[in-house]
């Protein structure tokens, strides 16, 4: 019997694998790519399913708060791998980038090592959280100049 | 119905598309559209196709429009032929509009509400005068102006009417939708597979009746309590994961239109909602559905239905372009047999008529 590796809590890791994931799917290949030429090299893989594309139908609610309705679906590319640890992981991408969705698979695995962890956040996933709040903030930032001011006119006399 | 095969015709037809495809690409002299020009510089076409083609995928929608010559219906026909060959993977949880990232959010019903008028990049108070700068290749303009942007709250019109007790509460079950890409369509249609419709349906088809009903085709007195748009998350709960994740962020457009509800001898009088909800930046498209949503919901709210775009099955079944077109132009394929026995009855009627 192997011994359980020393996990952080489920609901902790679940909540970091959440973010990585999310973090992943909103970044290219070639940005993925940039990030981890500066990473430690990723540990070798075995493709368990795809890369592969396929669809996830978008719901809506009614009324904005109400019951749900389809919306239309969106091209969604999906691949899980494992290590050689037996580690797998698992990536859910929108669009058709086969290599972006294997790419994060593969750090969705590699990021579940606590030894490795540390460096690939450091140098994969911190870097693409901050160029995502650049991005978001610069793009709030052109929102709010264009929110209208309204001012009322002192007393008329 | 008898359609007659075509044979003979391959060489015609391959001489066709060969010219249609010489045509598409026009004077080689000037340079190629690439797929992230069109996608760049022709958002809104992109948008609209992906609304209508019921598929998010702003490549494929831009090689659709490369691909149809501009021509947005055909562009959507092919996004939805490309859809059928891709397997589902599942559906989303639906979309938490009102954590969007608010690109553009105005009310016409509340002049000063939390969050305020954000105008966003808009088409509203330009002066329609055409831009011969652009004819010179204006070359890049400079950047939009920055503001120091406060977290807003940006609450729903809505809720702040809902408050109040004024606004129709929506129905908040979790049941499980009907989809129009698996099951045909049946009425009468509940709302969740009527906005499926709506918002799939043709623009300029909604948008019309959607007029028809601010015109007195219907009894409408619309207010567009709020539009918002912006990038909405997606999450998706893989079964393999246990949990949701989140699979990108989708630029998606809404409307919530107020609409007056005299009440019945069980409701007081109150606000009811129209709901528009589109993929992109789809303003009018979004506006148009929640006038047509607001409509076909004459009968639950016990009022007449008396007016075109109140009759869900003239709307629902007439909504979609790609339908239309396929019906509207199929009447271009050989009818020779057909119209063969059309003419011998026309003939033989006259032959009777003149008494020979």
């Amino acid at each position: 019997m192997v011994p359980e590796p020393a996990l952080p809590d489920p609901p902790l890791l679940q909540a970091m694998r959440r973010r990585w994931m999310g973090l992943l799917a909103r970044a290219d290949a070639a940005t993925i790519a940039a990030r981890l030429a500066e990473a430690p090299a990723l540990p070798p893989h075995i493709r368990l399913r795809g890369p592969e594309t396929g669809l996830v139908m978008t719901r809506g609610r009614q009324g904005g708060d109400g019951a749900p309705f389809n919306l239309g679906e969106m091209t969604v590319t999906r691949c899980s791998v494992r290590l050689e640890d037996g580690t797998v992981g698992h990536a859910y991408v929108a669009g058709r980038d086969a290599r972006q969705a294997e790419l994060a698979a593969v750090l969705d695995a590699a990021l579940q090592d606590p030894d490795r962890r540390p460096a690939l956040l450091a140098a994969v996933i911190e870097p693409l959280a901050a160029a995502e709040a650049a991005r978001t903030a610069r793009e709030a930032a052109k929102a709010a100049a264009t929110r209208v001011e309204f001012f009322t006119m002192a007393t008329m006399r | 119905m008898a359609y007659v095969a075509v044979k003979g015709g391959e060489r015609a037809i391959e001489a066709a598309h060969a010219w249609l495809a010489e045509e598409r690409r026009g004077d080689p002299a000037l340079p190629e559209l690439s797929l992230d020009q069109i996608e760049a510089q022709l958002g809104l076409a992109v948008d609209r196709v992906m609304a209508e083609g019921a598929c998010h995928d702003r490549g494929l929608a831009a090689l659709a429009i490369k691909q149809a010559r501009g021509d947005l219906i055909e562009a959507a026909f092919l996004l939805r032929a490309y859809r059928t060959t891709l397997p589902r993977f599942g559906a989303s949880l639906p979309l938490e509009t009102d954590a969007m990232r608010i690109r553009r959010r105005i009310s016409a019903t509340y002049k000063e509400l939390p969050g305020g008028q954000v105008l966003g990049p808009t088409f509203d108070y330009t002066h329609r005068l055409l831009d011969f700068a652009l004819a010179a290749e204006g070359g890049t303009p400079p950047p939009a102006p920055e503001a120091e942007a406060a977290p807003a709250v940006m609450p729903r019109v809505t809720g702040l009417l809902a408050q109040e007790g004024l606004m129709a509460p929506e129905a908040s079950s979790e049941a499980e939708p009907c989809d129009l890409t698996r099951e045909p369509l049946a009425f009468p249609a509940e709302r969740p597979l009527r906005l499926q419709a709506l918002a799939r349906g043709d623009e300029g088809f909604l948008l019309s009746l959607g007029y028809s009903t601010q015109r007195g085709y219907g009894n409408a007195h619309p207010f567009v309590g709020e539009i918002r748009m912006g990038a909405v998350m997606v999450e998706f709960e893989p079964p393999e994961l246990g949990f949701a994740i989140e699979l990108g962020e989708i630029t998606v457009t809404e409307c919530q239109m107020v609409n007056q509800f005299a009440g019945t001898k069980t409701e007081p009088p109150q606000f009811t909602r129209g709901y528009g909800l589109v993929f992109g930046h789809g303003e009018r498209k979004a506006m148009a559905m929640a006038l047509v949503d607001r409509a076909l919901r004459a009968p639950e709210l016990g009022e007449p239905v008396e007016a075109p775009a109140q009759d869900q099955e003239f709307v629902l079944y007439h909504c979609d372009n790609v339908e239309a077109t396929g019906f509207v132009e199929h009447l271009k394929l050989p009818h020779y047999v057909d119209f063969q026995s059309e003419l011998e009855k026309i003939r033989l009627l006259r032959r009777e008529a003149s008494g020979e």
